[in-house]
């Protein structure tokens, strides 16, 4: 089952891992596209989140900075277009700080030369310390003059804020001054009288912007024109670092890039890094009425904590229903291959050819219940066939039997020796009968008729088998029979095919030579009935066939009339009497063996003996078929005439099947 | 065993040779009671003094036998007045601004030469269109106070250059801000502050005095005429220290910069890591260049009349006197090598 279950050659195994891992891919893809869609979606949102807090914050900052900023342009124009004694200024500078809650400090400060005959400039500023107003020892010197907040006013000749600083006088607060410069004259005599100066005190701004929230570890932080670090949660940032210096530390040039846009007044929203290294987004816009940024972080890891959990959930729940769909796939794999592996062995148990086999029962109405169930009909079916087989084969085999029979009663019905008949010096005989596989219709036959007269039959029925065996047994015994001393062959013949040919239904024939040898005087009369031409073979001289007088076939017609040939022989001239299957042997190329090559292995020959003439001749024919199969029985019956000498028969039948 | 020996040997040599120089040199002077001195640098607290604070932090100056105070400097602190008041035993001064006073009577003695080159340098904005120290006549630059504008003054008057001069601050916001086309800076200190503004570098012009015949040696350590005459050892003894000190600082540079800040918060300064730093490093450029062959801490007498005919010339200082009296070397001692 281990194996099963492993082996990537397993239907199960394939399964498993093509639907699974499909499934996992299928699955892990439409995770990560929903992730990372999701996470566009919330940075769209957060970024306008963002937006709509950054500009709180702003409007916030702006507000103050606004307020500040008019009590100071107020307190200019009303410098500028009215003439005030010192005594009036110090009231004006109280009622603007008493009116402003978020002013700081108040001041106003003078060219040298626009209060002539004083001895000590004068720069009135009061600032807040508690609820109380303070105000500042008298300047000794016009140093004043040149600082922040007094010059870059009067080079500029216009108002605007001053980048973030620690008040040197007042008790460390971190301000930015609005500076007004006021002009006396008109005209070309316009001249710069001095500038007046409104402060805000920039903690409170410190901690309402370090008070921004921002998911949990989220902050916010304000730089200044310059980039200068006016509010940040690390408080050792403010106003030591800026943006620059940290882009430096960080040898950042993108960062610092980002702060030339955040000087710009620009707004982004943008992948940042902290100190600490964590991934981050960060948010700017300007603050326009000083040119400060404010900067919103959000860190990544809780910006997106939100969806990282939905996506770790949609994940846990994505891996249990893989592995549940895993487990319904080998449950169905092995539905599937537990019928298929039992059917396997059933048909290793039915190969080895035992059908008594016991095949899956319970079907399920599928493929493969219907395979099971083929093979059970197969079994079945192969079962019945095979005791049809083994009936078949006992009846085909009792046939063979029979045929096997029949032929060695044919054989045994062809004369095996000469009888002891007088003269029988006078010739010398020899016969052989080469059967082919089946039982065939060949026969030759010699018998005395009386003393002096020698029968000399051979003869071929048509068709092959028992019939065939039958007729030609048939036709031996009514030739043996009808001869008798003082008729012609043509005349047995005559009665023999009558005889034959009644009742002939299945039109069976044969084709017979029939002579009669005179053993005294050496002539031979002769009838062929449709037989292939025998040969003589002169004593002294070349062999040479029969003349051509070839008539009807026996059991063909009723009451046709043979005639008699006759030829004479003397002593030494020998008869080669055949059938057909010499003639008519084939070789591999369908090509006959035909009477030319009979007559040329007869020349070839030579004188020799009657039996070394008839192996030769057979010899000679099976080397000419080669290979192919004999198809036809080979017969060869061979007489020599020797005269009034004494004749003895030698005859030697290749009557045994087994031995041919 | 006998490498167990070897080590304990030596462990015990070299904890007695300790005993020994610690006694050399702590109790050489145990029978000497520690001398009170103060000393002012020229500015606030920052890196460019760094050699002092490390000196002191690290005890150098306790080791030759000061005691010393180092009063804050800052933009309303005069050194020289310091000096002249009795406020300061020693202060950091630039050759220009010392040759002014003494020529104006104070009698300021140079005990060493810190610092051997200019590193003041004007600079205007790329797209403002100055791009020679020609073109700033008639255009607003801004100089300091405080004797600062002296190489600047000396480097216009010999390239005969007419500008209109606004005093400014000890901030970069009025140039940041358009209000000076051109301004002063010190390349290792508002150089930096500029660029860390977001001003990037190739968008400045940069003209270094020293490129424009106003190559001044700056920072140098002074003392009053009668204090070197009262007390030479303490003069000497301050040199060594201060000089020991700088070279302490310069071998180590993270620790000078981590002293430097806490110093700087002291005085509720603006402090950032990233200034000192760059601001160490040009320092050491300044005094250490490479190739000079001159001694380290003495003003030589090349530069001294190179220094004093120029700004005679110019007018800026009317007398000098002659560099022996206004430069003392210190008598050679065992204590620096």
């Amino acid at each position: 089952m281990k194996q099963w279950i492993l082996s990537p050659r397993t239907i199960a195994a394939r399964l498993i891992l093509g639907v699974t891992l499909s499934a996992a891919i299928i699955f892990a893809a439409m995770l990560g596209f929903n992730h990372q869609r999701s996470r566009a979606l919330l940075e769209k949102e957060v970024a306008s989140g963002a937006h709509n807090l950054a500009l709180a914050s702003v409007n916030r900052v702006e507000a103050a900075l606004g307020k500040v900023a008019r009590g100071g342009a107020t307190l200019a124009h009303h410098l500028e277009n009215s003439a005030v004694s010192e005594r009036e200024l110090r009231a004006l500078l109280r009622s603007v700080l008493d009116n402003n809650p978020e002013i700081y400090g108040a001041g106003v400060a003078f060219e040298p030369d626009a209060q002539p005959g004083r001895s000590r400039p004068d720069a009135p500023y009061l600032y807040r310390e508690g609820v109380n107003l303070k105000s500042t020892a008298p300047e000794e010197n016009f140093d004043y003059l040149h600082q922040d907040r007094y010059q870059i006013a009067r080079e500029l000749g216009r108002a605007g804020w001053s980048e973030p600083y620690y008040d040197e006088g007042g008790g460390n607060t971190l301000m930015a001054t609005y500076s007004v410069p006021i002009y006396q004259g008109e005209g070309a005599a316009r001249r710069i009288k001095g500038v007046v100066t409104t402060d805000i005190a920039l903690d409170w701004l410190t901690q309402d912007i370090g008070a921004i929230k921002v998911l949990a570890s989220g902050y916010a932080f304000l730089l200044s024109r310059n980039g200068a670090v006016v509010s940040h949660p690390v408080a050792e940032y403010i106003m030591n670092e800026s943006i620059f210096s940290l882009a430096e530390a960080r040898d950042d040039a993108a960062l610092r890039e980002v702060g030339r846009r955040m000087q710009r007044g620009e707004s982004d929203f943008i992948a940042y890094t902290t100190k600490e290294g964590g991934a981050s987004r960060l948010y700017y816009a300007p603050v326009p009425a000083v040119g400060w940024t404010l900067a919103i972080v959000f860190p990544e890891d809780e910006l997106f904590a939100e969806i990282r959990r939905l996506t770790l959930s949609a994940a846990a729940i994505g891996v249990l229903g893989i592995l549940l769909m895993a487990l319904v796939v080998v449950l169905i794999a092995r539905s599937i291959t537990r019928p298929l592996t039992a059917l396997v062995a059933v048909a290793g148990q039915m190969s080895g050819g035992n059908f008594d086999v016991k095949l899956p029962s319970q079907l399920a109405h599928d493929e493969v219940g219907d395979l099971s169930r083929a093979f059970a009909a197969m079994n079945l079916a192969l079962r019945e066939h095979i005791r049809q087989l083994v009936d078949t084969t006992s009846a085909k085999e009792r046939i063979e039997g029979e045929l096997s029979i029949a032929h060695d009663i044919q054989m045994a019905i062809l004369p095996k020796m000469l009888p002891p008949f007088p003269h029988h010096e006078a010739y010398r005989l020899f016969a052989a009968i080469e059967p082919a596989k089946e039982v065939g219709g060949d026969f030759y036959d010699f018998f005395q008729i009386d003393d002096e007269h020698l029968g000399l039959v051979i003869a071929d029925a048509s068709g092959k088998g028992v019939p065939a065996s039958l007729f030609m047994a048939v036709t031996k015994t009514l030739i043996k029979a009808t001869a008798r001393a003082g008729r012609s062959p043509a005349e047995i013949l005559d009665e023999v095919n009558d005889e034959l040919a009644s009742n002939n239904d299945r039109s069976m024939f044969i084709t017979v030579f029939f002579g009669v040898l005179d053993l005294v005087s050496g002539e031979l009369c002769y009838t062929n009935a449709g037989h292939n031409p025998p040969l003589i073979i002169a004593s002294r001289g070349e062999p040479s066939y029969f003349p051509r007088s070839r008539q009807l076939v026996l059991g063909a017609m009723e009451g046709y009339q043979y005639r008699c040939d006759s030829l004479w022989l003397t002593p030494g001239d020998r008869l080669f009497l055949y059938t057909d299957g010499i003639t008519e042997a084939m070789n591999e190329n369908d090509e006959q063996y035909s009477e030319q090559g009979l007559m040329a292995t007869l020349v070839a020959q030579g004188p020799c003996g009657l039996v070394e003439l008839v192996g030769a001749t057979v010899a000679a024919v099976k080397a000419f078929a080669g290979t192919a199969p004999q198809s036809d029985d080979i017969t060869i019956m061979a007489v020599e005439y020797l005269g009034g000498a004494k004749s003895t028969a030698v005859h030697v039948a290749a009557g045994d099947r087994n031995s041919s | 065993m006998s490498a167990c020996l070897a080590i304990g040997r030596s462990c015990v040599t070299r904890w007695m040779l300790c005993c020994f120089l610690v006694l050399l040199s702590a109790g050489g002077r145990a029978d000497e009671p520690l001398k009170k001195a103060s000393f002012i640098p020229l500015w606030f607290p920052q890196a460019q003094f760094a050699g002092y604070y490390l000196a002191l932090e690290k005890g150098i100056y306790r080791r030759h036998g000061i005691d010393l105070t180092i009063i804050d400097g800052g933009s309303q602190r005069p050194p020289a007045e310091y000096l002249r008041d009795g406020r300061a035993d020693f202060a950091a001064l630039w050759l220009t601004t010392a040759l002014q006073r003494r020529s104006q009577g104070l009698a300021l003695v140079n005990i060493a030469q810190v610092v051997q080159q200019s590193s003041m340098l004007l600079l205007a904005i790329k797209s403002s269109g100055i791009n020679t120290l020609a073109d700033m006549a008639g255009q607003k630059v801004g100089l300091w106070g405080g004797d600062f504008d002296i190489p600047p003054r000396a480097a216009f008057d010999r390239n005969g250059v007419q500008v209109n001069v606004v005093h400014q601050s000890a901030t970069v916001n009025l140039f940041l801000r358009g209000g000076v086309a051109v301004t002063s800076a010190m390349s290792y200190n508002e150089y930096h502050t500029i660029v860390n503004s977001g001003v990037n570098p190739d968008e400045l012009t940069v003209f270094p005095l020293k490129d424009h015949g106003a190559n001044f040696p700056e920072d140098g350590l002074y003392a009053l005429q009668q204090t070197v005459q009262r007390d030479p050892q303490l003069v000497d003894a301050f040199v060594r220290a201060s000089l020991e000190g700088w070279d302490y600082a310069f071998a180590h540079p993270d620790e000078a910069i981590d002293v430097v800040l806490r110093v700087m918060r002291k005085a509720r300064l603006p402090a950032n890591r990233m200034h000192q730093q760059w601001m160490l490093s040009r320092l050491q450029d300044v005094m250490r260049p490479a190739g000079n062959g001159g001694e380290a801490g003495v003003l030589s007498r090349q530069d001294y009349q190179a220094v004093t005919s120029e700004l005679q010339r110019t007018g800026l200082v009317r007398d000098v006197v002659d560099y022996d009296a206004f430069v003392r070397r210190p008598a050679p001692g065992p204590s620096r090598p």
